[in-house]
């Protein structure tokens, strides 16, 4: 939801979830998931988005054995229109390649880039803003100040160099989104243990003798999850968005196929063969937009008082 | 309050300087040769370049002593040399900012006001279709890719209706002029503008909606309509203040995702801003430029944070800068 230019920004989960989601969801509650699962599939917009990412998932994974064609082949004369060739549905891109098949093969770099960044973003994120929020005091403000830098370096531009000073590989492309986009976790995460653990089971756990280890895993941790599981989801987006900006700058992997590299590649040729331009475009509107759909299905599930706002 | 301000800007030196650290330690972290990595490839290939390059940084000396000699010389603006142009990284930089605060400057300015105003409009009338299509389209704009919607616009703008130029930011068919002038580059403008705007447009109009909704509940407002005020007034006066708060406050945080966000719709606009110029730099593998346009680009969200948190005091005088710093 409402992640800006996509592009790495630092604040998205930030802003879009609410603090204190679910706060209901604390021991005593009666069967919190069933409820939230329960509201989820009541939203119509979420299941849309459900069915849309499985959608994608299905044409990533089952895709390439279904339609076997090598999106890196020249099958034909280069650009020739969508619906002109039978061997290439879509039309063919300035080398006279199948873009059918660049966007049945492109999604894969996509989803696992993003996947690994987003486990990255979490890691630190949650470690960070967990430290910060349960201990407080001095390491709080150390690593809020640690935080607060890595949110005015432009996203983008970070990762550019990084991946531009480094070899472009899956890898460094996913720390370099990992890197960068991780504040805005911590801060969500700190703030959920700020407000969590004065509560009176987490001093109860404190009192029968737990440790500080054991009430962060056990204790605080499950209860911050909702509004984390929330941005998580969004940071997914936001990380194929990355990864297509890179790609589409040329920073990308040169080895695979991806939809952001199919989109800069041809872009010497957008105003003669918009088809090469705009299938694998929307094929990253529609992952992303399956991702928002589906955060913006759960924070309102998490916390209905909050519908539509 | 002039204390917390004087704190507030000691903190924005702060991380100056960090960026400034972050800098050096990525021309360090490279595998490779530092000085090749400062000269880029067109100019690793000259041994004595390299020689005088290791000299004037120090590169012989101790890993501190080499920071302090780096920081030292981007504090005063040094930022080095571009070997692929044969000038000065600054020089360079500074030719190509301001078109990026111009882009990034005109978008920001559409985005907040259309935002702000469809935000409101849509509050005061939560479940119109207007509502309901804002909404739409806030997740639509911020799923899209935003170099993808400036080729969409281009396609749709430029070639089907021809109604604007592709891209660039000068015809060479305009004449002499200063109107001439303004009116050629506000012509390139509107579509990167439009571009990068639209996804901040979806943005703000949702965040100023949920943020005047609540204020429309406040006793506040009750109040006013209760002791007769016109609805215009209520709302235009009395609640919009309160409400534009989270809007002002993000504009400071996503400061740098709109950088971001300028840098790829320069490059599909053929912009000629600091994007554009760093992705030059990766083609050229001009590492120094890449390096300094980094650090303007930080200095410039770190000095538009400031902004906003010395403009927030101005629209709320409840807030006092430094219990937000630690919010």
């Amino acid at each position: 939801m409402s992640d800006a230019a996509g592009l790495g920004d630092v604040a998205a989960a930030d802003m879009g979830v609410t603090p204190g989601l679910g706060a209901g969801g604390g021991p005593g509650a009666a069967r919190p998931g069933r409820e939230t699962f329960r509201l989820f599939v009541r939203n119509k917009a979420a299941v849309v988005g459900v069915l849309m990412l499985a959608g994608v998932v299905f044409m990533t994974v089952a895709g390439p054995s279904l339609y076997d064609q090598d999106p890196k082949d020249i099958v034909a004369r280069p650009l020739i229109g969508p619906g002109e060739l039978t061997e290439a549905r879509l039309g063919t891109d300035y080398l006279g390649r199948d873009v059918l098949a660049g966007v049945i093969n492109g999604g894969a770099t996509s989803l696992t880039v993003a996947a690994m960044a987003a486990a990255m973003v979490l890691v630190i994120g949650i470690g960070i803003g967990a430290v910060a929020g349960y201990y407080g005091g001095w390491a709080d403000g150390a690593l809020m100040r640690f935080t607060e830098f890595f949110q005015v370096l432009p996203a983008l531009l970070f990762a550019m160099v990084v991946v531009a000073l480094f070899e472009p590989s899956m890898w460094t492309i996913s720390f370099a989104i990992g890197v960068v986009a991780w504040p805005g976790i911590a801060r969500i995460t700190r703030a959920e243990f700020l407000r969590l653990k004065n509560l009176e089971f987490v001093r109860a756990a404190r009192a029968v003798g737990a440790t500080d280890w054991r009430i962060i895993r056990k204790v605080v941790f499950p209860n911050a999850l909702p509004p984390l599981i929330v941005s998580a989801t969004l940071i997914m987006g936001t990380a194929i968005l990355f990864e297509a900006g890179l790609a589409f700058l040329g920073l990308g992997d040169p080895n695979t196929t991806s939809w952001g590299l199919m989109i800069g590649l041809n872009r010497g040729n957008f105003l003669t063969a918009w088809w090469s331009v705009t299938f694998p475009g929307l094929a990253i509107f529609f992952t992303v937009l399956s991702f928002s759909l589906i955060g913006d299905g759960l924070q309102d599930a998490y916390n209905p008082k909050l519908r539509g706002r | 309050m002039l204390r917390s301000i004087t704190a507030r800007i000691a903190q924005a030196l702060g991380l100056i300087l960090a960026v400034m650290c972050l800098n050096f330690l990525l021309i360090h972290l490279t595998p490779g040769d530092p000085a090749t990595v400062i000269v880029g490839e067109s100019g690793a290939g000259d041994p004595e370049l390299l020689e005088e390059i290791r000299a004037q940084y120090g590169l012989d000396r101790p890993f501190v002593v080499q920071l302090v000699t780096y920081v030292g010389r981007v504090a005063t603006g040094d930022l080095g040399d571009s070997y692929f142009f044969n000038q000065s990284v600054t020089s360079l930089i500074s030719a190509r900012l301001w078109p990026t605060v111009l882009l990034v400057g005109t978008a920001l300015t559409f985005a907040v006001a259309a935002g702000t105003m469809v935000g409101v409009a849509t509050a005061r009338r939560p479940e119109s279709p207007l509502s309901h299509g804002a909404t739409v389209l806030a997740l639509v704009g911020f799923s899209m890719p935003v170099f993808w919607t400036g080729i969409m616009l281009v396609i749709l703008f430029a070639s089907t209706w021809k109604l604007l130029p592709v891209q660039g930011w000068h015809d060479v068919s305009y004449g002499e002029g200063v109107l001439a002038n303004v009116l050629d580059v506000g012509e390139h403008l509107v579509l990167p503008a439009l571009t990068l705007g639209l996804i901040y447009l979806a943005q703000y109009s949702r965040l100023s909606r949920a943020s005047m909704l609540e204020v429309l509940e406040s006793d506040y407002v009750r109040t006013a309509r209760a002791k007769g005020l016109g609805e215009r007034r209520v709302v235009y006066k009395h609640a919009l203040r309160n409400a534009v708060i989270p809007v002002v406050t993000v504009i400071g945080l996503q400061f740098g995702a709109l950088l971001s966000g300028a840098l790829l719709v320069e490059t599909v606009f053929n912009w000629p801003g600091l994007g554009r110029l760093a992705f030059d730099s990766i083609l050229r593998r001009d590492t120094s430029v890449l390096l300094g346009v980094l650090m303007v680009s930080s200095v410039m969200v770190i000095v538009a944070n400031l902004l906003t948190d010395l403009l927030y005091t101005i629209i709320d005088p409840r807030i006092r800068l430094r219990e937000r710093s630690n919010v």
